[in-house]
């Protein structure tokens, strides 16, 4: 077994559940004979054929919409977006049919589906690839958004996703498609949904986050151990529906709380963490929950994108304000 | 002085069989035997009656919008009746005339419009989807479903019907496209009723007929008199012939109008020509099949009035068995959300107990 990067776990994951399901079709723009942009599904075509494995017309919410014809027949399509920008128009088809699919025929249709989307900055890549708009997605009843913030996360949580028989965003961190590399079997394990991941133990704050956020909050945490902070780390990994109970629980142990998010701040995951931990966790708390998130701006082209991206710093600053 | 050479052409066919004066302009295909008229007139009759006892229902209060098909009934009970049972139907939000013909029951339609879930639930056709009221999304999952149907090598065909509005949205073009290009088994079945609510078809579209917007997808088309219940069978019949023999996709335009408003909550006095309409009626599908089975001694006033009744007791039991079921019970908002309930809701769940 071989240390393998994000990216490459998410290949690893599409060709074990292919092998396994004959009913796992995977296509979208550029992923067939060219692997995907990010190659995360190279090598499938050869292995599957071109059934299975196939390069659509430009058009995502095409894409988006056959996705929810072929799940009625039983099919478990993995459809990729190219880049979370281009998801867009594809919505409507997300919002207004697979996510209510289920309900609408009180159970009759539903929709096993898997959208994929790259997504997130700090790779200088130009105007509409670096957004991180997880949140409109949250906000919908019917779906659920899953981010994973490392390459074992990546293989088990897309094997979930793609085991579920309700329809998953799933959101590939791009920074860090390969940033990180790890050993993960090709055991065919899933990793639970609805679940965050307690990453590190520790008892004098919690420091929530998901994606590559993960990556600062790990860093951050380490500095500041060096201070004598010591920080629990969860990775939220299913945004929606949100895992509050370990949250809490956590929180209950170090009365301190900061969420760090690459997303704009309003209406966010972040802000519906906060406004959980405030209802329900008051008594809890020791300090003001904190919040260190990307600002409430359009996300800047490549050479301000730094600015906007929070920072080690930022964290490592604000956690020593509620302490 | 340039020479440019022609590299592509195209026509756009049209088929009637019984014209607006109830007389046959050709032979009538083989299926259109006196048995079969007679059912098709049957089929359009209680589909008439339906629309008006629900137009009235809304009035009284009983139901919330509705979107009557007064005037298209031959087109939704062609459509229907052509398919097979195991072909599947992506319909759009004035289409239950279509869903009546594949045995969908009177009291799930009205369920639905009265605001109750399940009647999407007991589908006979199990793969049918609901009807779609965003526009155009259902020419997306047709071509999902073909895919699906191709992948299975199975022989079956999808149809998805559209308005004419519907033809302007990028989700019917994208999905002509998909199905050119993949040699998807789709019939796209555009009723062209001539009004998207209160925009008429001479403004949708610079388009000089709607089926040709086919044509830049590589598909067949072809258009029918939407009023002449054999050109719409036959055309439907042929085309989705094609599609599971041949996984071939066609668009087939019937040209209707809509008798009715857009909805029980719309008042098209407020943008449409009362000339215009009244020289509909003229051109109304069941009268002019009736007219035509009368003048073969097929049909008279007796009959006619004896299968008014007898439509009119069919509708009425339907409503009575709706309003007698049991009410859902508000947590079914819940129940199928997901497959199960996650963590996360079960606070807000127990709030509706």
């Amino acid at each position: 077994m071989s240390a393998i990067t994000l990216v490459e776990a998410v290949n690893q994951a599409l060709a074990y559940e292919m092998a396994h399901d004959h009913d796992v079709i995977v296509f979208g723009e550029d992923i067939a004979k060219n692997g995907g942009v990010f190659r995360a599904t190279v090598g499938l075509l050869e292995k599957f054929g071109s059934d299975r494995v196939l390069d659509t017309p430009l058009a995502e919410s095409m894409i988006a919409g056959m996705a929810i014809g072929m799940a009625s027949q039983g099919l478990k399509p993995v459809a990729e977006f190219q880049f979370m920008g281009f998801i867009y128009s594809g919505l409507d088809q997300i919002l207004s049919h697979a996510a209510r699919m289920r309900n609408r025929t009180r159970g009759r249709i539903h929709c096993p589906i898997v959208y994929r989307a790259p997504y997130g900055g700090g790779i200088h890549a130009p105007e509409h690839h670096s957004e991180s708009m997880e949140a409109l997605f949250a906000h919908i009843p019917g779906i659920r958004v899953v981010i994973p913030s490392s390459p074992a996360k990546a293989y088990g949580l897309l094997l979930a996703s793609i085991r579920n028989p309700d329809p998953v965003l799933f959101l590939e961190p791009k920074r860090i498609y390969r940033l990180i590399k790890q050993e993960v079997a090709d055991d065919g394990k899933a990793l639970p949904l609805d679940r965050c991941f307690i990453v590190k133990s520790g008892n004098d704050v919690t420091l929530i986050s998901w994606g590559a956020m993960l990556k600062e909050t790990m860093e951050a945490a380490q500095q500041l151990e060096n201070d004598g902070i010591s920080c629990e780390i969860i990775d939220v990994a299913t945004v929606s529906p949100l895992d509050m109970n370990t949250i809490l629980t956590s929180v209950e142990k170090t009365g301190h709380v900061v969420i760090i998010q690459e997303a704009p701040r309003a209406c966010s995951v972040s802000a519906d963490i906060a406004a959980n931990l405030a209802e329900f966790g008051f008594d809890l708390l020791k300090a003001p929950i904190q919040r260190v998130t990307g600002y409430d701006t359009v996300m800047p082209y490549a050479q301000l994108e730094k600015y906007y991206m929070p920072s080690i710093e930022r964290i490592i600053n604000t956690v020593r304000d509620t302490q | 002085m340039t020479s440019l050479k022609t590299i592509a052409t195209f026509q756009i066919s049209y088929l009637q069989y019984l014209n607006e004066q109830h007389e046959s302009v050709q032979p009538f295909p083989a299926f259109a035997t006196p048995n079969f008229l007679l059912d098709v007139y049957k089929r359009m009759t209680l589909l008439r009656v339906f629309d008006t006892q629900m137009v009235n229902l809304h009035r009284t209060g009983k139901i919330g919008t509705f979107p009557s098909s007064q005037g298209q009934e031959a087109l939704f009970v062609a459509i229907g009746l052509a398919m097979a049972k195991e072909d599947v139907l992506c319909s759009f939000y004035r289409d239950h005339g279509t869903l009546i013909q594949r045995a969908y029951a009177l009291t799930d339609i009205l369920a639905y419009w009265a605001g109750d879930e399940r009647g999407n639930l007991s589908n006979p056709n199990n793969h049918d989807f609901p009807i779609c009221i965003p526009i155009a999304g259902q020419c997306l999952h047709a071509t999902g479903v073909a895919y699906a149907i191709n992948y299975r090598h199975e022989k079956k065909a999808v149809v998805t019907s559209v308005g004419d509005g519907g033809t302007s949205k990028g989700d019917f073009y994208e999905a002509m496209n998909l199905a050119g290009a993949w040699q998807l088994p789709v019939v796209f079945v555009i009723d062209n009723n001539q009004w998207a609510i209160s925009v008429p078809r001479e403004k949708q579209t610079a388009s000089q007929t709607l089926a040709q917007k086919a044509i830049a997808a590589g598909l067949d088309c072809l258009q029918v008199d939407g009023n002449d219940v054999i050109a719409v069978f036959d055309a439907m019949k042929n085309a989705l012939t094609q599609a599971r023999d041949n996984h071939k996709a066609t668009v087939i335009e019937a040209l209707s109008y809509r008798l009715a408003d857009h909805t029980t909550v719309d008042d098209a006095s407020r943008y449409s020509d009362a000339e215009e309409k009244k020289a509909a009626w003229k051109k109304e599908p069941i009268a002019r099949l009736g007219f035509y089975l009368e003048s073969k001694q097929l049909w008279n006033r007796d009959k006619e009035a004896a299968l008014q009744h007898e439509c009119k007791i069919i509708v009425e039991k339907a409503f009575q068995d709706y309003f007698a079921r049991d009410k859902q019970k508000p947590t079914s908002m819940f129940d199928y959300l997901f497959e199960q309930l996650p963590n996360a809701d079960i606070d807000q769940y127990n709030e509706l107990l």
